[in-house]
């Protein structure tokens, strides 16, 4: 026993030093069963560096302009929360901002959490389950939701005029189970299981401060399954996300990402309008449909992903087009032409699908899409956009709405700073 | 207020030690003291052992010597309660029989890791349907089951009999145990533990819905340690010891609605929002609850 006490004063391990002690053994881990290809591909920078242990280059910086996993390439996994703030008082938010800030930092770039990891009398400060690890290209993204605006914790004035909660959509059938929450984390990263341990941390580092009201992990095809990096395909079978912005076009995120610090308030410059529906898919029915009739919903070719009566998949949109009968080649009621609309709205997808198990009622699958947008104003943007699709969309036949909430997207932290620390 | 009541405590653990223990028991428990004081060494850096014990301030006699009195109390009143309980059952008097069952248990569920430290005790008191071969299941949860299920105290003469005498070993050996601030302060988080693992989820009481009655025995269980070693935690970490305090309080404040005269009520009135509120106040007290163990160097 006092040996293992003399062992456990060893100062705390990284994730990285765990990596390189355990040495080729590690190495053997991290190429798993794929090989040195598999692992290029999934670090997408097929560069000899991947391999160095000591420079993960999968990791992703916490600090910076901008908060992480916004404009970020989308990572294979979402683990996604909403919390309530049981915290009494405006200090005490602002305290947990800071512990979560310092874990969040570390997590991203794949350090385990606090001082006591191999101390044998006391619960370990980091769960554990990611040690080891890579940093998985790891992002955390924090918000706070309307609701946090209320009179708690003097922060009524500082309300950004667009942050409520979204109006009712014809057809939603929310359940307030996944709906809303004070604040909100998401949490991207090329590993479940580095994903998951970075939303349970964050909860535990919570416990007195905030409570989680609702929790939704996702995927997406992997980086590995898809090293070409196309457009990944939602659980209909279809591509989505190919209309997005382009992110590397820095006066375009301006204009459609970044809240302005003219829009106010000025605590929100630099950071975004997060909009998060749940979306689940009828699958069952929809695997029933023809493929004509999957074609007009989305308007676009399953295989190719181009828009109806086109090849390539980034072929533009001709919504005048009309075929030989004189219909629109692009159904009326498709998904692509009233998500597009006369083009003056634009948002940025950052959708990940789930799968929850099943309906205990119908035994149906509990499956559809984590719809998240980022945008710099909900009014202008997200909101005309989905009224048009609620109305018309002849998707919503296959789809059921489930949960909503919106969140405001703090600004980037600058190293030494804290999260929300332009709001509180 | 805890100075207070920690005295009469010194003066009762040292009386009953004096009383029940002989030479050896007294110095096993001398060595209890050991592997504390060694422990507070090795959180600190490389200098001599006494002014380790100094710095840390790791000799914890008096918490340890004030939690044996109060396990001896809380286990003196166990058994006279549970003889009150086992002569009702014996009695063929059903009504009082339930009357008497979850009080009874609070005695125990206060005290439940020294219980637990002694082996085979604990599932012979208070194992529930399916921790034990049906054939070995005795004790508590056996007679609850009889009382609210089969609504009948017919058959359960030797039950209440060996719990009884399991009540009266259990009070033997508490005077021998070794006790030392490790399993106290394990034993606090073991106690919430067992409150968000089965008391806050109704699974404990499942004939007489009276898991409220354990809930709020294992909390006090848990308070009575943080008493005891509040002081060396103050004066090590108050930010720590402050929270646990609050929430402690606030666990407290949000368990007291449900109180019902000198009881509580039936875990059935409580609807999914008041369980999930306990249980999550109940986490946000044994997180840092889990962390005294680190700043006291136990």
């Amino acid at each position: 026993m006092t040996e293992q006490k003399k062992d456990s004063l060893k100062k705390p391990l990284s994730r990285r030093e765990m990596l390189k002690l355990t040495g080729v053994a590690g190495l053997g881990l991290l190429l798993g069963g794929g090989g040195a290809s598999g692992l290029m591909a999934l670090g997408r920078k097929s560069s000899p560096a991947a391999l160095d242990v000591n420079m993960p280059d999968n990791a992703l910086p916490f600090y910076g302009k901008h908060q992480a996993g916004i404009i970020t390439p989308a990572q294979d996994f979402i683990c996604f929360a909403a919390f309530d703030v049981t915290a009494g008082s405006a200090d005490d938010l602002r305290r947990l901002f800071k512990n979560w800030t310092a874990a969040a930092a570390a997590m991203a770039a794949g350090e385990m959490i606090g001082e006591h990891n191999a101390t044998l009398n006391t619960p370990p400060t980091d769960t554990g389950e990611a040690a080891g690890l890579t940093p998985s290209r790891t992002t955390l993204t924090f918000g706070v939701g309307p609701s946090l605006f209320d009179g708690r914790f003097g922060l009524q004035g500082r309300k950004p005029k667009g942050l409520r909660d979204l109006p009712a959509f014809t057809g939603d059938a929310l359940d307030p189970q996944w709906c809303g929450g004070d604040l909100c984390v998401q949490v991207c990263a090329d590993d479940m299981q580095v994903a998951f341990h970075a939303i349970r941390n964050l909860a535990r580092i919570a416990r007195g401060h905030a409570v989680l009201r609702w929790t939704q992990e996702g995927f997406q095809r992997t980086g590995r399954a898809d090293p070409a990096g196309g457009t990944p395909r939602n659980l209909l079978g279809f591509k989505d996300g190919t209309g997005n912005p382009d992110t590397t076009d820095a006066v375009l995120m301006d204009q459609t990402v970044w809240a302005q610090p003219a829009d106010g308030p000025g605590w929100m410059a630099g950071g975004s309008y997060m909009a998060v529906r749940r979306v689940r898919m009828r699958v069952e029915v929809w695997d029933r449909s023809t493929l004509k009739d999957q074609e007009a919903t989305f308007g676009r070719h399953r295989d190719s992903g181009a828009p109806l009566g086109s090849r390539g998949e980034f072929d533009p949109v001709d919504l005048k087009a009309k075929s030989a009968d004189g219909q629109p080649v692009i159904p009326a009621t498709s998904h692509l032409r009233l998500a597009k609309g006369d083009g003056s709205q634009q948002i940025l997808r950052r959708s990940y699908s789930y799968s929850s198990g099943l309906d205990a009622k119908t035994g149906q699958l509990d499956a559809g899409l984590l719809f998240i947008s980022y945008q710099r104003d909900l009014e202008k943007q997200f909101i005309p956009i989905q009224e048009r699709l609620a109305k018309n969309d002849k998707l919503n036949e296959y789809t059921v709405h489930t949960g909503s909430a919106v969140f405001a997207c703090f600004p980037g932290i600058t190293n030494g700073g804290y999260i929300g620390d332009t709001l509180i | 207020m805890k100075k207070i009541l920690a005295l009469p405590a010194v003066v009762l653990a040292t009386s009953v030690l004096l009383a029940a223990c002989g030479n050896n028991e007294a110095a096993s428990d001398n060595q209890t003291e050991t592997p504390v004081a060694q422990s507070g060494n090795e959180t600190s850096t490389g200098t001599t052992d006494t002014a380790d014990q100094e710095a840390t301030g790791s000799d914890y006699t008096t918490a340890v010597d004030g939690y044996r009195a109060f396990a001896i109390k809380q286990i003196d009143e166990f058994v006279k309660q549970t003889e009150k309980f086992t002569d009702a059952v014996k009695a063929g008097d059903l009504e009082t029989a339930k009357l008497l069952y979850a009080p009874a248990r609070m005695y125990y569920e206060r005290i439940e890791p020294v219980a637990e430290a002694l082996g085979d005790l604990d599932p012979n008191i208070d194992a529930r349907d399916g921790d034990v071969e049906a054939a070995d299941w005795r004790g508590f949860h056996r007679i609850e089951k009889a009382l609210w299920e089969d609504k009948t105290t017919e058959g359960m003469t030797d039950f209440a009999d060996t719990l009884l005498s399991d009540a009266k070993l259990l009070r033997a050996k508490v005077e021998t145990m070794d006790i030392d601030a490790s399993l106290m302060v394990t034993g606090a988080v073991e106690l919430l533990n067992e409150v968000s693992s089965s008391k806050v989820t109704g699974e404990e009481e499942r004939y007489s819905h009276t898991d409220l009655y354990d809930f709020a025995a294992n909390v006090e269980g848990a308070r009575e340690i943080y008493n005891l070693l509040k002081d060396d935690l103050a004066a090590k970490d108050k930010d720590l010891d402050q929270q646990i305090a609050d929430r402690f309080d606030a666990l407290e404040k949000e368990l007291a609605p449900f109180k019902d005269g000198d009881g509580y009520v039936s875990y059935e009135k409580l609807k999914d929002e008041d369980v999930k509120k306990l249980s999550q106040n109940l986490d946000a007290l044994a997180e840092p609850l889990s962390n005294m163990g680190q700043v006291l160097g136990v």
